[in-house]
């Protein structure tokens, strides 16, 4: 999968963590809880699993759309 | 349409749908099912249209509303003390939910694994120590999750039997004085604690909620103790629950349980496809506040709705061959921790516990099998959280 761009918006999300669950490599949780991205790892880093992680996202928190080159 | 299906009725097998359901199947993604009290409400059944439902912000959870739906007669009269968490609508439930989460991520679950490994060891060993037989629910299915949320919390583990006890009436008692009077006692015990935190303070999540919300004016005293109440009963319960009824359902499924114990990588995978085929919180509720146009029908302010977790985990249309259990479908995105800004606060720590109860379990007794004729063991009535009342095994 090529490089998207991942935004999250963290004034919904609720820290439930299946981002971070489902793809490790991309999504993390900082101390409070809520889903950040793992440095270096802004752009997807290739992986299949961001679109499944943003839905599995219970309230939409996460959007993942193809990067402009 | 016919006569509707009444709702919530019981299991006829503890780990499928009631019968009954069958109907409700056919009429997806909703339908209506008449409650106990007489009242019609909607009842969502397909899987893309509870998802969205649980996440509109159209639904309510306020269990203060008149219109909120009620499942059974020993669940009324409720409504006279608000319910944290999961019975308040945003941005208060937001707030409430956000003093929570730093406690119950990924990286604080994993930190806890070590503590639940100890936990399920001490306990098998004291269950092999009396062998070889042993009732389940009360010897490990229940006291792994309720130690664990004690230590999580700073409650002290030698009240388990009291709580225990008063989680048992309010989610089961035999009337609706018995449940209302359980969750006064509760929230009195949990309040003479937080008084006592005050002045001596511990190392749980209820010491650091009362050092760094109460005493600062973030929170009162009613509403923490609300909160200290959710997380004590739903810390306990619901895991509980999955250990007994998945140890039931493994037990049932020889030929899973065989793949299983060859190849323990399986676990996660395993107890995700288990949440979804038991589905256990069948029948979550809401109500609604505005009109919300969905599967073809038009759901009014004040109409009552309830999911029906066990059949939307089984949409044929999401899951394939749904009555089977399996561990190689994906299955992680069944709604059987909800889903929405209520979905579970607890699921990571649930995982964790499930794993390594149910995978330790089946390890240290390779010759586990039930104790007892499997349709004469009690399992609990629909309008609950499912699970097994008791469960004997011998090994």
């Amino acid at each position: 999968m090529s490089a998207v761009r991942i935004s999250i918006d963290t004034g919904v999300c609720i820290g439930a963590g299946q981002c971070a669950l489902t793809a490790p490599e991309v999504f993390t949780q900082d101390d409070d809880g809520f889903s950040e991205l793992v440095p270096g790892r802004e752009d997807g880093a290739g992986s299949a699993l961001v679109r499944e992680a943003a839905r599995a996202c219970p309230v939409s928190a996460i959007s993942v759309s193809a990067r402009e080159t | 349409m016919s006569e509707t299906v009444a709702f919530p009725q019981d299991r006829t097998c503890p780990y499928h749908p009631p019968a009954a359901y069958e109907p409700l199947r056919e009429g997806r993604p909703l339908s209506r099912v008449t409650l106990f009290d007489g009242r019609s409400v909607w009842v969502v059944t397909g899987h893309p249209e509870a998802r969205s439902l649980l996440s509109d912000g159209r639904l309510s959870a306020d269990r203060q509303n008149a219109s909120f739906p009620t499942p059974s007669r020993r669940f009324q009269g409720l409504q006279d003390r608000r319910t944290a968490l999961l019975g308040v609508d945003d941005p208060q439930h937001n707030a409430q939910r956000r003093m929570l989460i730093p406690s119950f991520t990924l990286k604080r679950t994993a930190a806890l694994r070590p503590r639940i490994q100890e936990t399920v060891d001490r306990l098998i060993d004291a269950m092999v120590a009396r062998g070889p037989r042993a009732e389940l629910v009360s010897s490990f299915a229940l006291p792994v999750p309720s130690m664990v949320i004690c230590a999580l919390l700073g409650v002290p583990y030698e009240d388990h039997e009291f709580f225990e006890a008063q989680s048992r009436r309010l989610l089961r008692g035999p009337e609706a004085a018995d449940t209302r009077d359980a969750r006064d006692q509760i929230n009195g015990y949990l309040a003479g604690l937080i008084e006592r935190k005050r002045t001596d303070p511990g190392d749980g999540l209820l010491d650091e909620l009362v050092a760094t919300r109460l005493e600062t004016g973030e929170t009162d005293i009613d509403e923490l103790v609300s909160l200290a109440a959710i997380l004590l009963i739903a810390g306990h319960e619901t895991t509980a629950n999955m250990i007994s009824l998945g140890t039931f359902t493994l037990l049932r499924h020889p030929e899973q349980l065989a793949e299983l114990r060859a190849e323990p990588s399986l676990m996660s995978e395993a107890v995700e496809e288990l949440m979804r085929f038991l589905s256990i919180a069948d029948g979550m509720l809401r109500v609604a506040t505005e009109d919300i146009e969905i599967g073809g029908v038009t759901i009014r302010p004040d109409d009552g709705v309830v999911f029906s977790t066990s059949v939307i985990n089984r949409d044929d249309a999401v899951f394939e061959n749904p009555d089977a259990l399996d561990w190689h479908r994906p299955a992680r995105h069944h709604l059987a921790f909800g889903f929405g800004i209520h979905q579970c606060l607890g699921q990571n720590l649930a995982r964790a516990e499930m794993e390594i109860a149910l995978g330790t379990l089946f390890d240290r007794l390779p010759g586990l099998r039930l104790a007892a004729e499997p349709d004469l063991i009690p399992f609990k009535p629909g309008d609950t959280i499912q699970g097994m009342v008791e469960l004997p095994v011998a090994w």
